[in-house]
């Protein structure tokens, strides 16, 4: 037993806002280990310029985004190969946004319909001003060359101008 | 089931920040303001609670709830968290109106919160977007403004929705919450102030959205035997419903509406629904609850609505998912007035063509205006609906300017993620 025992001291400190009442800068941050499991082949497609949707086995039911499962029936789904152009279902153009994604505005958000496809998929469109896009709008798939694998690896632009 | 009262409430003032109290401080100071205004009421008569917080991003703290129930003193009574996106508050509400009308309290606690001020608000707006499918919606540039503005640039090629109907949402909002002293940004506006304000996402300017807000709010539960005893002015919940739909927008099905009871087929022959335009969770919940409570026609049995209006446009959805006006209406609905309190000049003229009853929606203020601490959103609008029916304004507002004279009938809606989870809960006078 050591009654003069001592935790050693650091030179850490704290970032102090305000002291009354006492306001800290407190820090977090993570890295996750993230599966894309069961969507893993849309992201691999991305890789090989491929858009992968899903298509329900029992009911036929078609999603541009994919899902294991389909909605509608709850039967599984096989994967098939979505369009590369399709139109635009609605748009914005973003100036401010999320803190990840500030240093990227404006950008334009767009929901592309594809024909024979029963629903939407979310994209960034390129190569539009906020006051060219409209609905309707044909647009055309592109992919990044070096794969990020992350669902920006497709974007979009005009298909006809 | 058996019956259901709303028998207290209380709410702290939403604020951009408030750095003197934590969460369990704030939750505090409502408890005492509703346990003041029930004299009878003892804690000990309380059976246990629910606590609504939605972020833990936010309050980067987890079993944030356990820390408000010990700090209320309600240990070692029953309680759990409930957390629903933005209808967390809303969801509480019903949870503890589960609570009572199952049998298993006669007293049940509904507290909620939020302390969005710890972070800037662009860090605010990334764990909102948190909100969205983080595997395919997030990374695309994660953003609930750029979701709802997406969602309203359809309805408005739908059905002709302008940016100045929407405009004209946060006119009144603002100026209903100029008689509100628990709002966060009260104001005076006109359609050009809101328009000619920063854009944020396309069509949606930063008077189109509501803040991010510190606050909490608590409402008090209680069967019929609980308010016999007590001796209390309750108000009755006599209709809960929820909905919900497809967490991506681009998985919203494009099929047929779901009627309400005044509605038919032939109303919507054309219309793809919900697609992106409408929130088919917020018609859901309206028709379980209009089939609890018994209406069967909303625009003419109820006499106000407190709604979700995190932004101009979904309030306007909302008209529509409500019943208020049939899809396509919302625009129009604006115009001719009938969402506006008749007693305040608004500085704008309305169509005034007769075609609806008028229902004032959120002579509170609305989130635009009181602004939307999460977890306390759908519990602010429990306890304005109850100060309305309870013909209390005057008392709790300090200012009985937003009392609606012989309230019979009130709406509460509550949502979440571009319409994945909404409640809508009815409150009758008795």
């Amino acid at each position: 037993m050591n009654k003069d025992a001592k935790l050693p001291e650091t030179e850490e400190g704290s970032v102090l806002f305000n002291v009354d009442p006492i306001i800290v800068k407190s820090h977090y941050e993570i890295d996750y280990i993230h599966s894309y499991a069961q969507d893993s082949p849309f992201f691999a497609g991305l890789a090989k310029k491929k858009l992968l949707g899903s298509r329900c086995t029992g009911c036929g039911y078609t999603y541009a985004t994919p899902r294991g499962h389909c909605m509608e029936c709850g039967a599984a789904t096989d994967w098939c190969e979505i369009p590369r152009e399709g139109r635009v279902h609605t748009y914005t153009t973003c100036f401010f946004g999320g803190e990840a994604f500030l240093k990227e505005t404006p950008f334009t958000l767009i929901l592309v319909e594809f024909d024979g496809v029963d629903t939407l998929f979310l994209a960034r469109l390129a190569g539009a001003g906020p006051d060219e896009v409209t609905i309707g709008m044909p647009v055309r798939a592109r992919f990044l060359r070096n794969c990020t694998f992350k669902p920006t690896d497709v974007y979009f632009v005009p298909a006809q101008i | 089931m058996r019956p259901v009262y709303i028998i207290s409430g209380g709410i702290t003032k939403f604020a951009k920040s408030h750095p003197d109290k934590d969460f369990r401080l704030m939750v505090r100071e409502a408890f005492d303001y509703a346990m003041a205004d029930v004299p009878g009421l003892t804690r000990e008569a309380i059976d246990g609670s629910v606590c609504s917080y939605f972020s833990d991003h936010f309050t980067r703290q987890l079993k944030a709830g356990a820390m408000v129930q010990d700090y209320l003193g309600l240990c070692p009574k029953p309680s759990r968290r409930i957390e629903g996106g933005g209808a967390t508050g809303g969801l509480c509400f019903q949870s503890a109106w589960e609570a009572v009308a199952s049998g298993r309290m006669d007293v049940c606690l509904a507290m909620g919160f939020e302390t969005m001020s710890r972070v800037n608000t662009w860090k605010g707006n990334e764990f909102i977007a948190l909100a969205s499918d983080t595997n395919f919606d997030y990374p695309v540039g994660g953003f609930y403004t750029g979701y709802y503005a997406m969602m309203v640039r359809r309805h408005m090629y739908e059905f002709g929705t302008t940016v100045e109907q929407m405009a004209k949402v946060a006119v009144k909002n603002h100026r209903n919450a100029l008689h509100n002293p628990y709002a966060q940004s009260p104001a005076e506006l006109t359609v050009d102030d809101v328009r000619d304000s920063p854009m944020v996402a396309t069509p949606l300017t930063i008077r189109d959205c509501c803040q991010m807000s510190d606050g909490a709010a608590v409402a008090i539960l209680a069967s019929g035997e609980a308010v016999a005893r007590l001796g209390v002015r309750p108000v009755r919940i006599s209709g809960v419903g929820c909905g919900t739909d497809a967490m991506r927008m681009a998985d919203r099905p494009h099929g047929r509406v779901i009627l309400l009871p005044h509605e038919t087929e032939a109303d919507y022959a054309a219309l793809d629904y919900p697609g992106v335009h409408s929130f088919r969770g917020g018609r859901m919940a309206a028709k379980l609850a209009y089939a609890m409570a018994g209406i069967t026609d909303p625009g003419r049995e109820l006499d106000f609505v407190e709604l979700h209006d995190a932004y101009t446009s979904s309030e306007i959805q909302t008209y529509e998912d409500l019943g208020l006006c049939r899809y396509g209406e919302g625009g129009s609905y604006v115009d001719a007035g009938a969402p506006f309190l008749p007693e305040i000049d608004y500085g704008l003229r309305f169509a005034g063509d007769g075609r609806w009853r008028r229902v004032p929606v959120n002579p509170s203020g609305g989130l635009l205006a009181c602004g939307h601490p999460v977890g306390a959103t759908g519990l602010m609008q429990a306890v304005f609906a109850f100060w309305q029916l309870q013909e209390t304004i005057g008392k709790h507002l300090g200012d009985a300017a937003l009392q609606i004279p012989d309230a019979r009938r009130g709406l509460i809606h509550s949502h979440a993620g571009t319409g994945t989870y909404i409640t809508v809960s009815i409150l009758e006078k008795i």
